[in-house]
């Protein structure tokens, strides 16, 4: 058997890691004093992808969506041991809520063809709202496995995973395509391997390689052109795509296709406000704290 | 940002940039042509360079983010031996686990085997970091020296065989050669090859103790194959596989690197493979394992000092004593200025040791694959391998003691609390003791390093840093070295003119303390002046160590100092009650 894979990967200012300039005074994130990083979760995602890619072969190809800048999450995908990647950008898409991302994203997945299982992470942590994963399977009309911490196997055009629901698990048969949002307890990423980072920090992209020629027009040869080919001979290619070259609407995409719009941003500080209430350890004790709970919507 | 114990220590980075591998890089990779075989190989200097610089940051993440936060279960934990089979701590099983899928288990090997083809200098400041997060990881890591061993001395047919093995991390070594009567005298070693003419193969009987990783698939052992010999020359080397005639019978409780297994070993009629040429076993073979080693020890010994300034640095800076940060204190803060100067010290002194080490390696392997025999090329290799010579034991000498000054000062900061067992500065105390005593104890650095000293081998290397273009401060501080510098001459000349090997021996000690500053005196101003910001380390290191030369010169040059102790300690050691 081989499958082709699909793994969607979001980069994301680090909030694990904040300093005093992470905030700006309007209570937004201040992107510019952060670093960019791998989505955590997306880590997990292409861990399940190439542990998958392990017993049964195939190929793992990574699709992100972002600035130019985002090609080097692409680079890092390469290094831990992805096949293939692919940058959708374009300042069309900029501004895009969830539905518009997922529209996006399931442009690219038609553009790419074939595929057997798409991989997201369960959530990003800079939104955290866990919709794009689902919202992409709803677009390419396949079914999903959500919260899922381990893929039991894949057999006869079918996948069965092992998904979290509150105090249990369960586990669900699929036929493929499926798509898979994937937990941050399913694995351990892998680290990056040593051979791989030097043989792919030369991949690039359209636009990377054009900067490198600093924007100069050739007359007679096109040397751009030839070290495209060379690159892409070579599997240093990380392919480039606009809204136009995945034949997305532009009423559907960026800001114009994202009806959610942010009213405010409050940045709210939890403290505690009735002290330390102590219970006596008796019957009635207990049963006072639990009705307590239950009546602030603690417990059901 | 993540943990990551590379990007967090520009002085990693300063010495990969400074300590000069251009030669080194470009014997490496023959010219850069290995970039057309392989795509992962460097195309020019700039490329490698760039390459060690990416990869290095992705082993300090590893080491920052995966190694470091195991290390304390593994302390805890250990290895047990069960059955015969040793087990290592569930952290342990990790990280190697992890280190293979990085793919840095063949740092240093052939990219034909699976190796990265990495010179030793970029190897070693991985180990350093490596142990910086867990130091008894770092003699399973640090274990690639015996795979190097293999690819130098063995044939083309065993390579194949065994090096990849260790490059996807499916095999790992260990180097069988201490026995319960032959530890630092390896001339005495017992272990017996016997050579079986009907099967046409080796076989191996006899004990050995004390063997790092003795639960290792792969084994490099030393044997005496000459029947009737005694010494060094009737002993050679051999590779052999683990399996059920070769018994673990017991591993050592230890003081420290617990994760690291110690093990007793028994060779039952184990079958066995010459490495190379017989009778060559110690004198060329094991000799070049051990200065390997020594590297290998005196980086892992680095990494600890690193590990430990850090810790007493953050509990200096958060603990209030008498109303504000104990590291206000001068007597705290001495330590740690101390500290910090040292390690910068040793850590251009490991470097530019490594970069010696590197050109030995790579004109030996020039000559001999020349094609005809090249005086030049041997020249060159001869003069390298004197300067590696030279300097393995001083480095090694250094920074294992000072890895135990920087723990047992860490310890002090942080008072009661650093003798309790929650903190790491306790454990950095335990894994640091060994380092100034395997391979070789820092005694038998002195006898090993005392011939390059009073040879005067580095004097060149000296005189060629003092006539860089120093001004200012550097070059009084320069000029004051080259003083230091004639002082040491003196002390040598001293001792050279009293044709006694007794008083030689018992100066040794002071003399390599000497040859060590001044060396890293003027390693220190070589490097303040490609960047400025490190003119403090190099002043204070010079102010500080300068007046230490001082007085082991003014007991060197008092003969009858050294006289004294050789004269009396017969009657101090016994005849007194």
């Amino acid at each position: 058997m081989s499958l082709n894979i699909l793994v969607f990967a979001k980069q994301v200012p680090d909030t694990k890691n904040i300093t005093g300039k992470a905030m700006k005074e309007d209570g937004t994130v201040n992107r510019a004093a952060l670093p960019a990083i791998f989505n955590p979760e997306d880590l997990n995602a292409l861990e399940s992808a190439l542990q998958l890619r392990t017993r049964y072969g195939g190929k793992i190809t990574v699709v992100t969506m972002g600035p130019p800048a985002a090609a080097n999450l692409l680079r890092q995908a390469l290094y831990m041991g992805a096949d293939e990647a692919v940058l959708l950008t374009d300042r069309k898409f900029a501004g895009a809520d969830t539905l518009a991302t997922s529209y996006a994203l399931a442009c690219a997945a038609k553009k790419i063809g074939k595929f057997d299982v798409i991989f997201c992470g369960h959530q990003a942590i800079d939104g955290d709202t866990a919709q794009v994963g689902p919202q992409l399977a709803e677009k390419l009309n396949i079914p999903q496995i959500t919260f899922i911490e381990e893929i039991k196997d894949v057999k006869d055009g079918k996948l069965t995973a092992r998904g979290i629901i509150e105090g249990g698990y369960e586990i669900i048969e699929s036929k493929l395509p499926v798509l898979l949002t994937v937990l941050g307890t399913a694995n351990t990423p892998r680290p990056q391997g040593a051979r791989r980072i030097m043989q792919y920090k030369k991949a690039v992209t359209k636009s990377e390689l054009a900067a490198k020629h600093n924007g100069h027009v050739y007359e007679d040869a096109n040397p751009i052109a030839e070290e495209e080919k060379a690159l892409r001979a070579k599997n240093l290619w990380i392919h480039e795509w606009s809204a136009s070259d995945v034949d997305a609407d532009p009423a559907r995409i960026g800001l114009a296709g994202s009806p959610t719009k942010v009213k405010a941003i409050q940045s709210v500080v939890l403290t505690g406000n009735k002290g330390f209430v102590s219970v006596p350890a008796t019957e009635a004790g207990v049963a006072g704290l639990v009705q307590e709970l239950v009546k602030e919507h603690i417990l059901s | 940002m993540a943990e990551n114990f590379y990007l967090d220590n520009g002085d990693i980075k300063f010495n990969l940039n400074e300590v000069g591998l251009g030669t080194v890089v470009a014997l490496r990779e023959s010219d850069y042509t290995e970039a057309k075989q392989f795509p992962e190989a460097p195309v020019d200097f700039n490329d490698a360079i760039d390459s060690y610089d990416k990869v290095l940051a992705m082993v300090g993440e590893i080491c920052g983010e995966m190694i470091a936060p195991r290390a304390a279960a593994v302390d805890e934990e250990g290895c047990h031996l069960e059955n015969g089979k040793v087990t290592y701590a569930k952290g342990t099983i990790q990280n190697l686990k992890d280190l293979a899928q990085a793919q840095v288990m063949g740092v240093m090997l052939p990219r034909r085997f699976g190796g990265l083809n990495y010179p030793v200098t970029v190897y070693s400041m991985m180990t350093e970091m490596v142990s910086r997060a867990d130091c008894s990881l770092q003699n399973l890591f640090g274990l690639q020296d015996i795979a190097d061993t293999i690819n130098k001395f063995a044939n083309e047919d065993q390579r194949s065989r065994y090096l990849p093995r260790f490059c996807t991390g499916e095999a790992d070594g260990a180097m069988s050669l201490t026995e319960p009567e032959a530890g630092s005298d390896l001339q005495a070693v017992q272990l017996k090859a016997t050579f079986d003419k009907e099967k046409n193969k080796w076989y191996l009987n006899g004990m050995k103790r004390f063997i790092t990783n003795g639960c290792a698939k792969i084994h490099l052992v030393l044997a005496r194959s000459e029947e009737n010999s005694k010494d060094g020359r009737g002993l050679s080397m051999f590779v052999c596989e683990s399996g059920p005639n070769l018994i673990i019978r017991r591993i050592e409780d230890k003081m420290g690197i617990h994760g690291s297994p110690t093990c007793e070993l028994q060779f039952n009629n184990v079958e066995a493979e010459l490495v190379g040429e017989r009778r060559r076993g110690l004198t060329r073979y094991v000799m070049s394992l051990m200065n390997g080693a020594r590297v290998a020890i005196s980086s892992q010994a680095l990494g600890v000092a690193e590990a430990a300034y850090r810790n007493a640095l953050k509990y200096a800076n958060e603990r209030e004593q008498f109303g504000k940060a104990i590291i206000k204190f001068p007597a705290v803060y001495e330590m740690l200025v101390n500290a910090r100067v040292q390690i910068a010290a040793a850590r251009t002194l490991l470097y530019e040791t490594t970069k010696y080490v590197d050109l030995r390696d790579m004109y030996d392997e020039k000559c001999a694959h020349a094609e005809t025999p090249n005086p030049e090329l041997r020249k060159l290799e001869k003069q390298f391998s004197k300067i590696a010579a030279a300097l393995t034991p001083l480095t090694k000498a250094f920074c294992t003691e000072l890895g135990n000054k920087v723990a047992y000062d860490g310890i002090q900061i942080m008072g009661g609390t650093g003798f309790m067992r929650d903190f790491p500065a306790e454990r950095f105390y335990r894994d640091v003791r060994i380092t100034n005593i395997y391979e070789g104890t820092t005694q038998l650095q002195h006898v090993a390093a005392i011939g390059g000293v009073m040879q005067r081998v580095l004097d060149p290397l000296m005189a060629e840093i003092s006539k860089l273009p120093f001004e200012g401060k550097l070059r009084r501080l320069a000029s004051a070295v080259d003083m230091a510098h004639e002082k040491l001459q003196r002390a040598v000349k001293t001792v050279e003119t009293r044709k006694d090997p007794e008083y030689h021996d018992i100066m040794a000690r002071r003399l390599c303390d000497m040859e060590t500053i001044v060396y890293c005196s003027y390693l220190l101003l070589r490097g303040a002046l490609k960047d400025k910001t490190r003119e403090v380390l190099a002043e204070r290191y010079i102010q500080s160590m300068l007046p230490v030369l001082e007085m082991h010169a003014e007991v060197v040059t008092t003969v009858t100092a050294g006289i004294g102790i050789i004269d009396t300690r017969e009657t101090i050691l016994g005849g007194i009650q």
